[in-house]
């Protein structure tokens, strides 16, 4: 089992005053039968020790297959990283060897999924599952793994963690599911945890319990935590900044109360509008009219200009909007955007 | 507090856990299943009876009279005297032996090619698949009996030889690709699956993944292929046998039995029945014992 022995120190290039991750110009496609479907064109954010950035956007925006790029998971083929960097403390993940790799996933980054049942593997225990992490990439004892095991998921606050490490996953319910798989995730203390959808598969009282769970292990241990999903409510309690992606790019990026207060492109205020609100009982729902771009063929331009209420002739045109700077910590990629946000 | 039910709540351990291990989950639901119990009892007495055949005949299969001929049940002959005027049963009995080793040997060999070429065109896919998926199409074109004749001529050792070992060569590297193929397609569809791709987040290597996560989960419709294999190549070697290019001079098996028995079927039935009954049951009991400890074995399935 020495194969994924933890030698992190000799990654080569390493900096440890660079930044935590920095994603630049990541560009991914799928070469599929019916063409090359575009899913990642040029998204770039970067993330700090403790901090919580949320990437936001409609299913197919590409947030997952950035997320999935990130940890080099992606199903290649058919997903091929075209362009870009991924940079972990100035390393360049996407130029190191497969088994340089491997060291940084679990120990360096690590990520959990969507839905924790199909996530787990069926035929071991949770126990043995986490035990097995310690023992491949740190060498310990079954014993002490063990015990590790009980630690770990105490941590993450599973009553009984100790009769419990004898479970198969489909012996817990939902939540204590999704509870199990933070706790692999963060078995060998990684820096960057990226939580895709984490909670979506759960009942809303569960959300909250896994959020704030999320919230405050990202303090206990200063991690940087990317969280992706579709759901603005979640993201509102716990996300420092907010990036906002569509067709592939990132189309807006802000602190997440200035996003909230005054979005600056029309597809983040239209989002916003769509949430459906207490005050407005009775009302018609505010939807964003149109669907998202196909990504074989994402239309010139700004890719929002076919469901946009702004849209004026220079959005048609490409190259597409540029991230224009508009306040400090502040882009959006819209040329309208003091309109956006002056009306 | 007399009642079972409260006694058993009051001794089941807090919590909803089961301290139970995976083979004891398994051997808790087996032991309450009666078809495991049917099944093994009746591979037990089989295995038993190629193991020892002296345990349950003193008669030597050998030592026919042509006085006897066609003779019905008397003594120890249980099942009367066949056309040579060989004891039926001891024949029979002694005849358990060859059935199984060839039953067994080529399914174990045919299951090993198998495994290597399903999980390896699975796992790696693209043109790895193609040439051995392609391999796996040039086998099956084999036609089987054709194939068979050609290789246990070309396997048999020759003069003297019993041909066990031709013939178990032969039937495993036939059989194999059916069970290749659904070697393949479970790893297939096991290798898309999130914990395959979690496994991968969490640092595991090629190698950990293939035996660790993908083989565990895909390994069941694998198992049920292998016993009913099992039991079509126990009745193949029969097969062969009937046809004169299976077991040959004084080797016995079932299929020899069978063979020999079926021309004069019309004027004794028993030499012909009591065999086929012997090789009915013994397949059928593998099969369902295959099926029983699959299913107590299987996570999923609780």
């Amino acid at each position: 089992m020495t194969d994924i022995q933890a030698s992190m120190d000799v990654l080569p290039g390493l900096d440890p005053r660079a930044p935590l991750l920095q994603i630049n110009d990541l560009h991914v496609e799928f070469r599929t039968r019916d063409g090359v479907a575009k899913a990642v064109n040029g998204a770039s954010f970067r993330l700090s020790p403790g901090e919580t950035l949320a990437i936001l956007g409609e299913s197919g925006c590409g947030k997952s297959v950035t997320a999935q790029a990130i940890m080099g998971i992606l199903e290649s083929p058919p997903g091929h990283i075209t362009r870009g960097e991924v940079r972990y403390r100035g390393v360049d993940l996407l130029k190191l060897p497969e088994h340089e790799r491997r060291k940084v996933r679990a120990n360096k980054i690590a990520m959990i999924f969507q839905d924790a049942l199909s996530a787990l593997n069926p035929v071991y225990t949770v126990g043995f599952q986490l035990a097995e992490l310690f023992r491949a990439h740190r060498g310990m004892s079954r014993a002490d793994a063990k015990n590790r095991a009980i630690g770990l998921l105490d941590q993450v606050r599973i009553p009984a963690a100790r009769a419990r490490i004898n479970d198969y996953p489909h012996q817990f319910s939902g939540g204590m599911r999704q509870r199990v798989m933070i706790a692999m995730a963060l078995a060998l203390d990684p820096e960057v945890l990226i939580a895709d959808e984490p909670t979506t598969a759960l009942d809303v009282t569960v959300q909250a319990q896994i959020m704030s769970l999320l919230a405050e292990l990202q303090r206990q241990r200063n991690m940087g935590l990317i969280l992706i999903t579709h759901d603005m409510g979640v993201v509102a309690d716990v996300a420092d900044r907010i990036s906002v992606m569509y067709a592939g790019r990132v189309i807006e990026e802000a602190p997440v109360y200035d996003i909230y207060a005054r979005p600056a492109h029309p597809y983040t205020r239209a989002l916003l509008e769509s949430i459906p609100r207490l005050d407005l009982k009775g009302h018609q729902l505010t939807a964003i009219r149109g669907l998202p771009p196909v990504l074989t063929d994402i239309p010139s331009g700004c890719a929002f200009n076919p469901r946009c209420r702004y849209a004026k002739d220079p959005c048609l045109q490409d190259p597409p909007p540029p991230a224009y700077a508009i306040a400090p910590h502040r882009t959006a990629r819209c040329h309208f955007f003091r309109e956006v946000l002056g009306e | 507090m007399s009642d079972p039910n409260l006694i058993a709540m009051a001794e089941a351990p807090a919590g909803s856990g089961r301290p139970r291990s995976l083979a004891g989950d398994a051997w808790h639901d087996l032991r309450r299943n009666k078809i495991f119990w049917a099944s093994s009892v009746l591979v037990l007495v089989v295995l038993l009876m190629a193991l020892a055949p002296s345990l349950f005949t003193s008669a030597d299969p050998a030592a026919c009279a042509l006085s006897n001929k066609h003779k019905g049940p008397a003594g120890g002959a249980l099942f009367g005297y066949d056309f040579q005027g060989c004891d039926v049963f001891a024949r029979t009995v002694h005849g358990t032996r060859n059935s199984i080793e060839v039953g067994f040997l080529s399914t174990l060999l045919a299951g090993v090619i198998g495994l290597c070429f399903g999980l390896a065109a699975g796992y790696y896919g693209g043109a790895v698949d193609a040439v051995l998926s392609r391999g796996i199409d040039i086998v099956l074109g084999i036609p089987f009996l054709l194939g068979a004749v050609v290789f246990s001529g070309r396997l048999s050792a020759g003069e003297g030889d019993d041909g066990v070992t031709a013939v178990t060569l032969t039937l495993g590297l036939l059989a194999w690709t059916s069970a290749a193929r659904v070697m393949r397609s479970s790893v297939v569809s096991a290798k898309s699956q999130d914990y395959v791709a979690a496994a991968r987040m969490l640092g595991a290597g090629p190698l950990r993944l293939m035996f660790r996560h993908i083989l565990p989960n895909s390994i069941a419709p694998f198992i049920v292929v292998l016993t009913l294999m099992l039991g079509a190549n126990i009745a193949a070697e029969a097969t062969l046998s009937y046809l004169g290019v299976g077991l040959k001079g004084e080797a016995i098996s079932w299929g020899v039995q069978i063979a020999d028995a079926q021309g004069q079927a019309r004027v004794a039935a028993g030499p012909l029945v009591w065999p086929s009954v012997f090789l009915a049951a013994t397949v059928l009991a593998f099969i369902m014992l295959g099926d029983a400890v699959r299913d107590a074995f299987d996570p999923k399935l609780r």
